[in-house]
């Protein structure tokens, strides 16, 4: 099988999207809660060929997006260190903390290395022995267990000036909390692939149960995500709320047991400030206390100083899903990709990244 | 121990009398390089294209190529997409000290294997060392010149709605090929740059028809960078298919990788046409029969509005902007 041209085939698209048309009778709104399903949306256009009752709006899944300026500042405070070399996934460098990012420190003189993978920051921890690195530790439950695989090495192998700033999130507390706050109503959610992959769809239950809304589970490539909104559909049409998975090629029910339990080991879940939403009970992950000494904060002292949102921005507003870039004044005047002022504009998964590349509603 | 430039390969003396006789001079061989003067001189009448480049490729050697060859297709493509014939090129080498000199051979043989195929001569040339730290192994700086043949009038501004878009051949390979050898991010593919010599290509497009508007080698940005460019230029917007953008499967799957969108990873051996639609077929009837432009294949057509647009159809019969790269390609962390 082919898995990239064999999902983005023009003549079974049309065949779902005729099948969409014709099953949709209920004006619904679905939240596409990640990041990379909204990239999908915008670039192949997604919004523009489904039925007008259907409303899509993009959620808080973008780890990037959601990183609170507080935890920005951290970095950048721990990047100001004089000896420390931070390594850091290249999305992060260009976000604007409260008042600099690792872009703008990085030129003053601060070492900050963008790598690949987390064993690329734990080779280069082992190449500059004397020097403490500190991996920046953003993302969701995809990201974490290879942070957790780092730190298990970094064990093995005695690497004793490795360390992670932990600002891991977790997907499931953050859509009961946005959920909870009831600021914006669903008949249904495209639930994230990659992040099922490793959980499963277990975790997702409760949003059909005790939320009665309708879940499916999409991977990453436009025939996937119309497949997710048909079977969406079906369900609504049909008043039922269960969890499907519509990307079997990724993910299975009980996820990936061996990622879980790398988590599992190396961290325990806590308390997380998420960028427009606030601070949501054990939405993140923190080091388990016998991994204490590979905890940057817990072994770093730095001030960064109270945080500041920038003025004008509604990146809180457009991750909770109440707002939409195009309802930022900011957006496409003062905030483009090449000087971002809020990170939904910086990251390649933002929203706002996605809707300013893409453009919308540009009929031939 | 094997032979390595030393500083003193480029001082002057001896031993860099030695290298580029013997390394350059012997191997490129040219009545008007062995002549050995401080410049080259040469006659040409008619309308000349002029252009230079440099090459700062990392790794020095990619499957498909190294930066010798690189280095050649790169001004001589420069050339061509002006319409011109080229005719020669100057070659500079700084070299950071300790580059094995079998390497830098090698390179040297890839030029001349490069400028062969490409019908040019290297005429003159220069040698640097700088001390270890300075470079980046070895840089390579060439300029060219090429004669530009009666009734040929080829510019970005000259696209006018009506117009077809052509792509000779499928998109990436050159940019992909190289980043899977690079450190840090290092991927097995079978691919290879596509970096080739597209004079003669050119050469056969105009035979067809002199009727080309504008020419155009996608490389750093790619497609998507050079067509933002040429609907700037002309302020018109330009209508792609992405159903009709020839990709490889390999190129697609290092892509998703990566986080990188095919539309802007770089092209060595690539060119966009925009030519007028009663001239389109016989133009691609042309191309097909060089071995360079045998996936060629008609893309899109300029309009109107919104100019300076790029504006593509998406294989779901949606539309969407197709902007400039902005930044570096990042890859994607989740």
């Amino acid at each position: 099988m082919k898995y990239i041209t064999e999902f983005r085939r023009s003549e079974l698209a049309e065949g779902l999207i005729s099948h969409i048309k014709h099953g949709s009778k209920t004006p619904a709104r679905f939240m596409e809660f990640c990041g990379g399903h909204t990239v999908t949306i915008f670039r192949y256009g997604i919004r523009q060929v489904l039925p007008q009752n259907i409303e899509m709006v993009s959620g808080p899944g973008c780890p990037i997006c959601v990183t609170a300026n507080a935890d920005l500042d951290k970095a950048i405070a721990l990047a100001q260190i004089p000896g420390v070399i931070i390594a850091t996934f290249g999305d992060m460098l260009k976000v604007p903390g409260s008042r600099s990012s690792l872009q703008k420190i990085k030129a003053e003189g601060a070492e900050v290395m963008t790598v690949y993978s987390t064993m690329d920051a734990l080779k280069i921890a082992e190449d500059n022995p004397d020097k403490p690195v500190v991996f920046l530790g953003i993302g969701f439950e995809t990201t974490a267990p290879t942070v957790a695989a780092s730190i298990l090495q970094a064990e093995e192998k005695g690497i004793e000036n490795y360390y992670v700033l932990s600002l891991h999130k977790l997907c499931p507390p953050v859509i009961r909390a946005l959920l909870d706050a009831g600021e914006v109503e669903l008949q249904g959610l495209v639930c994230p692939g990659h992040v099922s992959t490793i959980i499963g769809s277990h975790p997702w239950e409760f949003i059909a149960s005790e939320y009665g809304i309708p879940c499916v589970i999409s991977g990453f490539e436009p025939l996937d995500i119309l497949q997710c909104v048909d079977m969406l559909v079906s369900q609504v049409e049909k008043g039922q709320s269960k969890v499907e998975i519509a990307y079997k090629r990724g993910v299975r029910p009980g996820g990936n047991r061996q990622a879980l339990k790398l988590m599992e080991q190396v961290f325990e879940p806590c308390p997380a400030r998420w960028r427009g939403i606030g601070e949501v009970a054990d939405s993140g992950l923190k080091l388990r206390e016998k991994y204490q000494r590979f905890d940057a904060e817990a072994n770093f002292t730095i001030e960064p100083g109270p945080a500041v949102e920038p003025a004008g921005c509604i990146c809180g507003d457009i991750l909770r899903g109440v707002k939409t870039p195009s309802d930022c004044p900011l957006f496409g005047r003062v905030c483009t990709p090449e000087s971002p002022v809020g990170p939904c504009m910086v990251s390649t998964e933002g929203s706002c990244s996605a809707c300013y590349l893409y453009g919308e509603g540009l009929g031939g | 121990m094997e032979d390595k430039i030393l500083l003193a390969h480029g001082s002057g003396g001896r031993l860099a009398h030695d290298l580029v006789e013997k390394s350059f001079v012997k191997t490129l061989a040219n009545p008007l390089l062995a002549r050995l003067d401080d410049s080259a001189v040469f006659e040409v009448s008619g309308r000349l294209a002029f252009t230079t480049d440099s090459y700062v490729v990392s790794p020095i050697f990619f499957p498909g190529g190294d930066i010798g060859r690189l280095a050649v297709c790169g001004t001589v493509n420069d050339l061509a997409m002006s319409g011109a014939r080229p005719l020669y090129l100057s070659l500079a080498f700084i070299i950071e000290e300790g580059l094995l000199l079998s390497e830098l051979e090698k390179i040297v043989n890839s030029v001349r294997l490069a400028a062969g195929e490409a019908g040019v001569e290297i005429v003159t040339g220069d040698t640097k060392v700088v001390p270890r730290g300075s470079a980046d192994r070895l840089f390579i700086n060439t300029a060219g010149v090429g004669l530009i043949p009666e009734g040929v009038d080829i510019s970005g501004d000259k696209a006018r709605p009506g117009d077809k878009v052509i792509l000779s051949g499928a998109i990436g390979d050159h940019g992909i090929a190289v980043m899977s050898q690079r450190e840090g991010i290092s991927f097995a593919t079978t691919l290879k740059s596509d970096c080739a010599p597209l004079g003669g290509l050119v050469a056969d497009m105009l035979e067809a028809s002199r009727n080309i508007n504008c020419l155009r080698d996608p490389t750093r940005g790619g497609l998507a960078s050079t067509l933002n460019e040429l609907a700037g230029q002309s302020k018109a917007s330009i209508r792609i298919e992405e159903k009709d953008i020839p990709v490889r499967e390999a190129v697609l799957g290092a892509c998703e990788m990566l986080g990188f969108d095919p539309l802007y990873i770089a092209n060595e051996g690539r060119l966009v046409a925009i030519v007028p639609p009663e001239d389109a077929d016989k133009i691609l009837k042309a191309m097909k029969n060089n071995k360079y432009g045998r996936e060629a294949v008609i893309i899109g057509e300029v309009a109107a509005k919104p100019p300076g647009r790029v504006v593509m159809k998406t294989v779901l019969g949606a539309h969407r902007i197709v902007d400039m790269l902005v930044g570096d390609l990042l890859p994607r962390i989740c």
